[in-house]
C-alpha cells in the first residue's frame, strides 16, 4: 500500500514540476531597435512566442531546470541562451546580430551598373537591355542611356567618361572578347555582333572595376551567357532587313541543350524604303550563323560553348571630300568566327571555379580609293595616299582560370590568372601595288587576386591587384583596386573606389621604332546610392588621371607611333534616377552625366577636350506595359551638348602639330520610340509566341551633327552627319515552344 | 506481488507520459491548424509559422509541422503584396526562400505528395507575384508545372483546384485570367471537399472557407 502512495506522490511531484512559468521580454537589434516577427522558445519543447511590433513577447512555459531558449528571425543570427527556469516569471532583454547576408549587406557598387534578375541592388534587368527604344536591339545601345557613356553616332563602341572606345573592352563568360562589333567603316557606327538576348547578366562598369579584368583604361562590360533555356523551341525572326531561323533543344532530363540559329540579313529593302547617303554598290549583306551546347556538370556546375560564325561585305560611294565632282570608293569584306568554352562548378567546402577558353579568327579586306563619275579607279596626283587596300588577319586566344574560396559569411577570396594571345597580320598595300606586311604577335599573361571583406553587413571592402607582363611591350605592371562601402541606411550606400589600370597600345602602332609602355589610367571616385524595389537614385563624382598616352606623327601619309608621353585627367559628376513608383504602370529612368576632360594624345598639339566627348550628356528613357493592348511601348529621349572638333596639320616650318581649323558641333538631341506586341501573352498553353516590334529612331527628324571631317589640305570641311536622318525597324519574331511537360513530369514521377 | 503493482504503476505512468506527449501533439498540432482558419494578417501568419516551426524543431520526426510552417511562411509573404503586382521581391523572397527550406525538411521525412507540390507552385507563384515582369516568363511554367504534378499525383486534392482558380481569378484576362473559369474550379474546388476525407486531424484539409469566399465574390 506505500507503493500506491509513493506512486501518487510522485504523480504530484510531477505536476507540481509542471507548475507554469511566464517569460517575457523584448528582442532588439544593437541599435536598440524593435526587432518584429522573431521566433522566441524553449529548445526542444513547443512553448514559445513571436514578438510583435514593439519587438517584445509573452508566454507561459511548463518546462522546468535547464533550458536553452532559443531566438530566431529572418536576416538575424540565431540566437540561443542557456536559462535555468525556476522563478515563476523571467524577463529577458535580447539582441540579435543582424546575419551578414547577400540580401542584406552592403553592395560594392562604385562605377558599376548591373542588369541581372537574380541579385539585389541591380539598376536593370536583362529585358531593359532590349527594350530601351534608344538601343535599337543592340547590347551596348541601352547601355548608351546611362550615365557615363557618350551619345558617339559616328563610330562603334563606348566612350566612357572621357575614354576611346578602344578603352572599353568586353568579356563574355570571363574571357576577353576582341571583336565584339562588327569591322569599322568611315562614318558609320557598327552594331555589336552578339544579339542581347544570348545574355542573362550585364555588368557595365564605368570605372574602378574588379581586378579580375584588365587591358581596359575606362569601362569593362562583362556579359553573362544564359543557362539551359526552359524548353525547347523553335524561332524564326522576319524583319524589314533579315530572316532568322533556330532551333534549340533541351533534353528530356533538362540537364542539358544545344542549339543553332542562322541569320541572313540585306539592307536593300530598308535602304530602298529609307535612302542613305551613301551611295551603295553593295548593300551590306550579313550571314550569320551561331550555335550552342550547354551541359550540367553537377547541381551546380555547368559546362557552356557558345560559337559564331559571319560573313558580311558592304560597298559604298560618297562625293570626295578633296576634289569636286569625283567619288570616294569604300569596301570591305569581313569573316569572322569566335568560340567560347566556359566552365563553373563548385568543388566543395567554399570552392569555386570559373575557367573559360576564347578563341575567334578575324579577316578583314578593306580598299579604298578615288573614283570618277563613271566609277573608275583613278589616281589624282598628291591624293594617291587615298587608294590603298587592307588585308587584315587577326587570331586571338583567351585564356582565364578564377579560383574562388568562401571564407566564413560572405567574405570570399579570388585569385587565378589569365593569358591573352594575339596575331596580328596587315598588308596595307599602296596605290603603287607596293605592299606593306607588318605582323604584331602579343602573349600577354595576368595573374590577379582579390578579396571581398565584410566587415559588417554595413561595411564591405574589395580589395584586389593585379600584374601583367606583355611580352610586345616587354614590360610588367601592378595594378592596385580597392572598393569600400558602407550603408548608411536601410536603403541608403556610400561607395569609394580607386584602381589603377593599364592598357596596351593599340596593335595597329606596331611595330614602332621607340620603345612604348602601357598607357595608364587612375580613378578615384565617389559614390552613393539609395535603392529600394521600385525607385532607385544614385550620384557618382569622379576623377580619372591618364598618363603614357600615345602620340604619333606622319610619316607620308601614314600615322606613327613616337612615344607614349602623352597624358590627360577627366572629372566630372553623374545623375541617375529611377522610378517605377510614382506614376502608375510608367518606368522611367533619367541620367544626366557632366564631363570635364582635356588630353594630350595621338597628334593633338597640346591637351585639349577631344572630339569624342561632349561636356553634357543626358537621358530619358520611357517604359510601359499596356496591359489591354498587350504592348510594350517604349520611348527614349538622349542629349548631349555639341562636342568639339579639330584640323590639325603638321606645319613643317614650326617643326609642330597646329590647328588649322576648330569648332564646335551643333547640341544633339534624338527622339525614339518602340512598339513590342506579344499577342500571345495570356493565352493559356500557347504553341507560339509572337513579338511584333516597331521602332523608329530620331523620330521628330533632328539635325545630327557628330563631328567635321576636312578635305587633306583642310579647305574644305564637312558635317558627319548619320546615314539616314530617322530610321525605322519592322519585325515579327515566332517563338514555338515544344512542350515538355508531361515528360517533365514523368520524370519526376 | 509487490512487483507486479510497482511494474504496473510504472507501466501506467509510462504510457500515460507517452499519451500526453502524443495527445501533446496532436493537441498543439489541431489547435494551429484551427487558427489557420481565422488568420489574415502578415503578423498572423508569422506567429503560426514559427509556432508550427518550433513544434517541427522539438519533434523533428513528424512531416506535418514542416508542412505546415512552409505554408504559413507562404501565406505570411502573399499578406506583404497585398494584392500589390511587383515590386517586393526584396521582402518576400526572404520568406519565400524560408518556405522553400521548411518544405525541403517535409520532403526528406514524408516524401513529395500531391501537397507538397502545391507548396512547391505557391512558393513559384509568390516569388513571380512579387517581380512578374521579370519573373513571369521563368516562374509561371514553374508553378503550372508543380500543380500538373499535384494534380498527377492526387486528382482527387481540392486544393489544386483552389489554387488553380486562384490563379484564373487574379491574373488579368490580357494574361490568360477568366473569371467563368475560376468560379468553375472553385465549384470543382467544393466537389472535391464532399469527398475529401483526411488521413488524421492534422493532415491537410485548409481551401473550403477560401473556395466559399472566392465564390461569395462572383455574386
Amino acid at each position: 500500500m506505500t507503493k500506491w502512495v509513493l506512486a501518487l506522490a510522485m504523480i504530484l511531484f510531477t505536476c507540481v514540476l509542471r507548475a507554469q512559468v511566464s517569460v517575457e521580454g523584448q528582442v532588439r537589434d544593437p541599435r536598440m531597435r524593435p526587432i518584429a516577427g522573431a521566433s522566441v522558445g524553449i529548445r526542444d519543447s513547443y512553448d514559445g512566442a513571436t514578438t510583435d511590433s514593439t519587438g517584445r513577447f509573452q508566454f507561459i512555459t511548463s518546462e522546468k531546470g535547464n533550458r536553452v531558449l532559443q531566438v530566431s528571425v529572418i536576416g538575424y543570427r540565431k540566437f540561443e541562451q542557456q536559462m535555468e527556469i525556476r522563478d515563476l516569471q523571467i524577463t529577458l532583454d535580447i539582441t540579435l546580430k543582424e546575419e551578414v547576408s547577400e540580401l542584406k549587406a552592403v553592395v560594392i557598387s562604385a562605377g558599376t551598373f548591373e542588369a541581372s534578375d537574380k541579385k539585389k541592388g541591380t539598376v536593370l534587368t536583362p529585358i531593359d537591355i532590349v527594350t530601351t527604344a534608344s538601343g535599337n536591339g543592340d547590347v551596348t545601345g541601352a547601355l548608351k542611356s546611362l550615365p557615363g557613356a557618350q551619345q558617339v553616332g559616328e563610330s562603334e563602341g563606348l566612350f566612357v567618361r572621357g575614354g576611346t572606345a578602344q578603352e572599353s573592352k568586353t568579356f563574355i563568360d570571363g574571357t576577353l572578347v576582341n571583336n565584339f562589333f562588327y569591322s569599322s567603316v568611315p562614318n558609320i557606327a557598327q552594331r555589336g555582333r552578339f544579339s542581347p538576348f544570348i545574355f542573362k547578366g550585364t555588368v557595365f562598369s564605368t570605372g574602378g572595376y574588379s581586378a579580375l579584368y584588365g587591358q581596359a583604361l575606362s569601362s569593362a562590360l562583362i556579359l553573362e551567357s544564359i543557362d539551359i533555356p526552359e524548353q525547347s523551341s523553335a524561332n524564326l525572326g522576319v524583319t524589314l532587313l533579315s530572316l532568322s531561323g533556330g532551333y534549340q533543344h533541351l533534353s528530356r532530363n533538362k540537364k542539358s541543350s544545344f542549339g543553332f540559329n542562322y541569320g541572313y540579313s540585306d539592307l536593300s529593302l530598308a535602304f530602298a524604303l529609307i535612302p542613305q547617303r551613301q551611295e551603295y554598290t553593295q548593300v551590306p549583306v550579313y550571314h550569320n550563323a551561331d550555335a550552342n551546347i550547354r551541359i550540367m556538370t553537377s547541381k551546380t556546375g555547368i559546362l557552356k560553348y557558345y560559337g559564331t560564325f559571319s560573313n558580311n561585305k558592304l560597298a559604298f560611294f560618297t562625293p570626295s571630300i578633296d576634289t569636286l565632282g569625283y567619288l570616294s570608293g569604300f569596301t570591305l569584306k569581313n569573316t569572322n568566327m569566335y568560340h567560347n568554352l566556359s566552365w563553373r562548378e563548385n568543388l566543395g567546402k567554399g570552392w569555386r571555379i570559373n575557367a573559360g577558353a576564347s578563341y575567334s579568327n578575324n579577316h578583314d579586306e578593306i580598299s579604298s580609293g578615288i573614283f570618277n563619275q563613271e566609277k573608275q579607279e583613278v589616281l589624282l596626283g598628291g591624293l594617291e595616299f587615298r587608294n590603298y587596300g587592307l588585308d587584315r588577319k587577326g587570331i586571338y586566344v583567351n585564356g582565364k582560370l578564377v579560383l574562388e574560396k568562401r571564407i566564413r559569411g560572405l567574405n570570399t577570396l579570388r585569385f587565378g590568372g589569365e593569358y591573352n594571345y594575339s596575331e596580328d597580320q596587315s598588308d596595307f598595300s599602296f596605290w603603287n601595288g607596293q605592299v606593306f606586311p607588318v605582323a604584331v604577335r602579343e602573349r600577354l599573361k595576368s595573374v590577379f587576386a582579390e578579396t571581398d571583406v565584410y566587415i559588417t553587413n554595413a561595411l564591405a571592402a574589395k580589395i584586389g591587384g593585379r600584374y601583367e607582363h606583355s611580352d610586345l611591350l616587354d614590360r610588367d605592371n601592378i595594378a592596385p583596386r580597392i572598393s569600400l562601402a558602407y550603408k548608411t541606411g536601410k536603403a541608403g550606400q556610400a561607395s569609394l573606389a580607386y584602381g589603377v589600370f593599364y592598357q596596351n597600345p593599340e596593335p595597329r602602332y606596331f611595330p614602332v621604332p621607340v620603345p612604348l609602355r602601357f598607357s595608364k589610367a587612375s580613378h578615384y571616385i565617389v559614390q552613393y546610392q539609395r535603392v529600394t524595389s521600385l525607385q532607385t537614385f544614385r550620384t557618382e563624382v569622379f576623377y580619372k588621371k591618364y598618363d603614357d598616352l600615345i602620340k604619333t606623327s606622319l610619316n607620308g601619309a601614314q600615322e606613327i607611333a613616337t612615344s607614349t608621353e602623352g597624358f590627360g585627367d577627366a572629372r566630372g559628376f553623374e545623375l541617375f534616377w529611377r522610378d517605377k513608383k510614382t506614376i502608375r504602370n510608367l518606368d522611367y529612368w533619367i541620367s544626366y552625366s557632366y564631363l570635364d576632360t582635356e588630353r594630350d594624345f595621338l597628334n593633338f598639339p597640346s591637351a585639349i577636350q577631344p572630339s569624342f566627348a561632349a561636356r553634357h550628356t543626358a537621358s530619358l528613357v520611357l517604359k510601359k506595359f499596356v496591359t489591354g493592348w498587350k504592348m510594350n511601348v517604349n520611348g527614349s529621349y538622349n542629349y548631349a551638348s555639341g562636342r568639339p572638333y579639330y584640323f590639325i596639320l603638321y606645319n613643317a616650318q614650326s617643326g609642330k602639330n597646329e590647328f588649322v581649323d576648330r569648332g564646335e558641333t551643333i547640341d544633339y538631341h534624338n527622339i525614339s520610340f518602340a512598339l513590342n506586341y506579344l499577342p500571345s501573352i495570356g493565352k493559356k498553353n500557347p504553341k507560339m509566341f509572337a513579338v511584333y516590334v516597331l521602332s523608329v529612331s530620331n523620330v521628330f527628324n533632328f539635325q545630327q551633327v557628330f563631328g567635321y571631317e576636312y578635305s587633306y589640305n583642310g579647305y574644305r570641311k564637312e558635317a558627319i552627319v548619320p546615314p539616314s536622318r530617322m530610321f525605322v525597324f519592322l519585325g515579327a519574331f515566332l517563338s514555338f515552344g515544344v512542350d515538355r511537360t508531361e515528360d517533365v513530369i514523368n520524370n519526376n514521377l | 506481488m509487490n512487483n507486479r503493482i510497482w511494474m504496473t504503476t510504472f507501466l501506467m505512468i509510462l504510457c500515460a507520459g507517452i499519451q500526453a506527449q502524443s495527445d501533446k501533439y496532436i493537441s498543439a498540432m489541431r489547435e494551429k491548424v484551427a487558427m489557420m482558419e481565422q488568420t489574415n494578417s502578415f503578423e498572423g501568419w508569422q506567429q503560426l509559422a514559427n509556432g508550427f516551426e518550433r513544434i517541427a524543431e522539438a519533434e523533428k520526426k513528424q512531416w506535418h509541422p514542416y508542412y505546415y510552417a512552409s505554408l504559413c511562411r507562404v501565406m505570411s509573404g502573399y499578406m506583404l503584396g497585398n494584392g500589390r503586382m511587383g515590386g517586393f521581391a526584396d521582402k518576400s523572397d526572404p520568406e519565400a526562400d524560408k518556405a522553400e527550406e521548411l518544405l525541403a525538411k517535409a520532403v526528406a521525412i514524408h516524401g513529395e505528395d500531391s501537397e507538397t507540390w502545391c507548396i512547391r507552385k505557391m512558393i513559384a507563384t509568390l516569388r513571380m507575384s512579387a517581380d512578374p515582369m521579370n519573373r513571369f516568363q521563368t516562374l509561371g511554367p514553374k508553378a503550372v508545372e508543380a500543380l500538373e504534378m499535384a494534380k498527377k499525383l492526387d486528382p482527387s486534392n481540392p486544393r489544386i483546384y483552389l489554387l488553380e482558380g486562384q490563379d484564373r481569378f487574379f491574373t488579368p484576362e490580357q494574361f490568360g485570367g477568366n473569371k467563368a473559369e475560376a468560379k468553375k474550379l472553385f465549384e470543382e474546388c467544393l466537389l472535391k471537399f464532399d469527398a475529401f476525407r483526411p488521413a488524421t486531424a492534422i493532415d491537410p484539409q485548409w481551401g473550403r472557407s477560401q473556395a466559399n469566399y472566392f465564390l461569395t465574390q462572383f455574386k
